[in-house]
């Protein structure tokens, strides 16, 4: 595990896995898009965002992880949420975000 | 969950939360990229900018973006009245099929369809409009509804809002500048006005040539001394430039007589302090006092003064701040019928009528701020300029000033008592 500007990161090959933890939901929560991104640019294909850490997601952590997706998908990327808790798989339902991501 | 009940949960969440953003004080920059993270989570959507409307240059400035790209335009320009008008008048937010009218639409359209830009949404504050939210698609591909549009709109008030305060406070910080500098520019000609005057009543005075200047310059001396405020001590330096202003009417062979004038003389001289009080009292002068210092220069702490025999207290401070400055130069100045005096005798005579004509603190302060030159204690060369540079290294001049100082002190709570 690596740390990153307070964000944890763990990668093999071209796999990347980002902890989103509980800075999502506030102006700092930039810091997960900007090293996703970093990720992207470093050739990472397949990029995981971990929600273990994470309870709850707001319109904050919702538009950074829409910067992630569109990120994602200009890299030409995979990209997959996982460990994430029954309440946040609807809200990522309800609003769409499950069309663009893999939710494991 | 019921999923209607949590997407409300969702989006008003959003709502709340942008509306205590704004209210916030803080960082502009901040509260905008916050606002633009709301209201794109809120509804998912996938991109989308915060332009400001500039009234000078006619256009949208963006301030934020997400998902806009670099090559995205950082300013639109709105050129033609009628399209601010539109915007104007549509408080809803704007399909980009119906933009499609706008001037400046046809100009960025490309820009627009390529990020596929769907709503417009003008930011109007008291039919004023302050800018327009950009946005992008949906992530779930559908189109907005009724409701996404009322969230919008809702969301799209509170930034507003923000905008117009951040304008207003933008306009209010000009204009305090620009009267700032306004101030600036008047007290400049007041003091130009003032040098001026000074000036042209030395240049009636031979004899005296520079006396003003340099009763204004002990006079600041004195003030700075006593640590009044920066205000008051150029008013009391200005007070020492015009305090002779009444001479200009007395009749030029009296100021300059090359002997002791006598007493029909006299009595026309004397009346150089109420002709500068009346002189100087209709004009507006940034400081109080100036017209008193004038009137009551050469009153005496003893009463034993001009023109109306005033004591200690009835004298207003800055008529005896000035008096002892005058009265200095007239002791280290050269007279038609006198010589100037040696420093030490100078300072001695200051403090033998400490509390007879001149106020001892301000004696005191007088004294210390001339030690503090004359030991090095203090830079300035205030005194030496006024007074030349062996004057002021006289010798003996060191005791006689801390003896001066050392003596004051002992008697300062000696002030002359009105006998009435
Ligand atoms: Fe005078």
């Amino acid at each position: 595990m690596e740390i990153n500007n307070n964000v944890s990161v763990q990668t093999s090959g071209e796999t990347a896995v980002v902890y989103a933890n509980d800075y999502l939901n506030k102006l700092t929560g930039e810091k997960i898009e900007r090293e996703c991104r970093r990720q992207l640019e470093a050739g990472c294909k397949t990029l995981v965002v971990n929600f273990a850490e994470t309870e709850i997601v707001n319109s904050i952590g919702v538009s950074i992880l829409l910067g992630v997706i569109d990120a994602a998908s200009n890299a030409g990327a995979k990209i997959v949420f996982s460990d994430v808790n029954n309440d946040t798989i609807e809200l990522f339902e309800m609003l769409g975000l499950t069309k663009h991501v893999t939710v494991s | 969950m019921a999923e209607n009940q949590q997407k409300l949960i969702h989006t008003f969440g959003a709502l709340a939360e942008l509306g205590s953003e704004v209210s916030q004080k803080q960082n502009f920059q901040e509260m905008m990229r916050t606002s633009l993270h709301l209201l794109l989570g809120s509804l998912a959507i996938m991109r989308g900018g915060i332009a400001r409307y500039s009234r000078y240059g006619h256009e949208l400035n963006m301030l934020v973006m997400r998902g806009l790209g670099d090559d995205f335009p950082l300013s639109l320009s709105l050129c033609y009245e009628d399209e601010r008008q539109f915007l104007v008048n549509d408080l809803y937010p704007i399909e980009v099929a119906q933009a499609k009218v706008l001037p400046f639409f046809q100009i960025y359209d490309q820009s627009f369809e390529k990020k596929r830009i769907e709503l417009l949404v003008p930011l109007v504050i008291r039919d004023e409009i302050v800018g327009v939210i950009l946005l992008g698609e949906k992530a779930n591909g559908e189109a907005y509804s009724g409701y996404d549009k009322e969230i919008i709109c809702a969301m799209a008030r509170h930034i507003g809002v923000g905008i117009a305060q951040r304008n207003m406070m933008a306009e209010l910080e000009r204009r305090s500048d620009e009267n700032r500098k306004l101030y600036d520019d008047l007290r400049m000609t007041y003091k130009d006005t003032v040098k001026a005057f000074a000036a042209a009543i030395d240049y009636k005075d031979k004899y005296t040539e520079g006396h003003s200047v340099r009763v204004g310059k002990y006079s600041e001396i004195i003030a700075q001394e006593l640590g009044l405020e920066e205000s008051e001590v150029e008013g009391v330096a200005v007070a020492g430039y015009l305090h002779d202003v009444g001479k200009l009417t007395v009749e030029r062979n009296i100021i300059n007589a090359p002997y002791r004038i006598n007493a029909k003389e006299s009595a026309e001289l004397n009346k150089h302090p109420a002709v500068g009080y009346e002189i100087l009292l209709p004009i507006h002068h940034p400081y109080t006092d100036v017209p008193l210092a004038a009137k009551y220069h050469h009153e005496r702490l003893d009463g034993r003064g001009y023109p109306d025999g005033l004591y200690d207290k009835e004298i207003p401070y800055i008529a005896k701040i000035v008096n002892l400055a005058d009265s200095f130069d007239a002791m280290t100045t050269d007279r038609p019928y006198k010589r100037r005096r040696p420093a030490n005798e100078v300072i001695e005579d200051l403090q033998r009528n400490a509390g007879k004509q001149f106020a001892p603190e301000l004696v005191t302060a007088f004294c210390r701020g001339m030690l503090k030159e004359v030991t090095g204690e203090s830079k300035d060369k205030r005194f030496r300029r006024l007074l030349g540079r062996e004057y002021m290294e006289a010798e003996g001049i060191v005791p006689i000033l801390k003896n001066a100082l050392n003596g004051m002190n002992a008697t300062s709570s000696l002030t002359f008592v009105s006998p009435d």
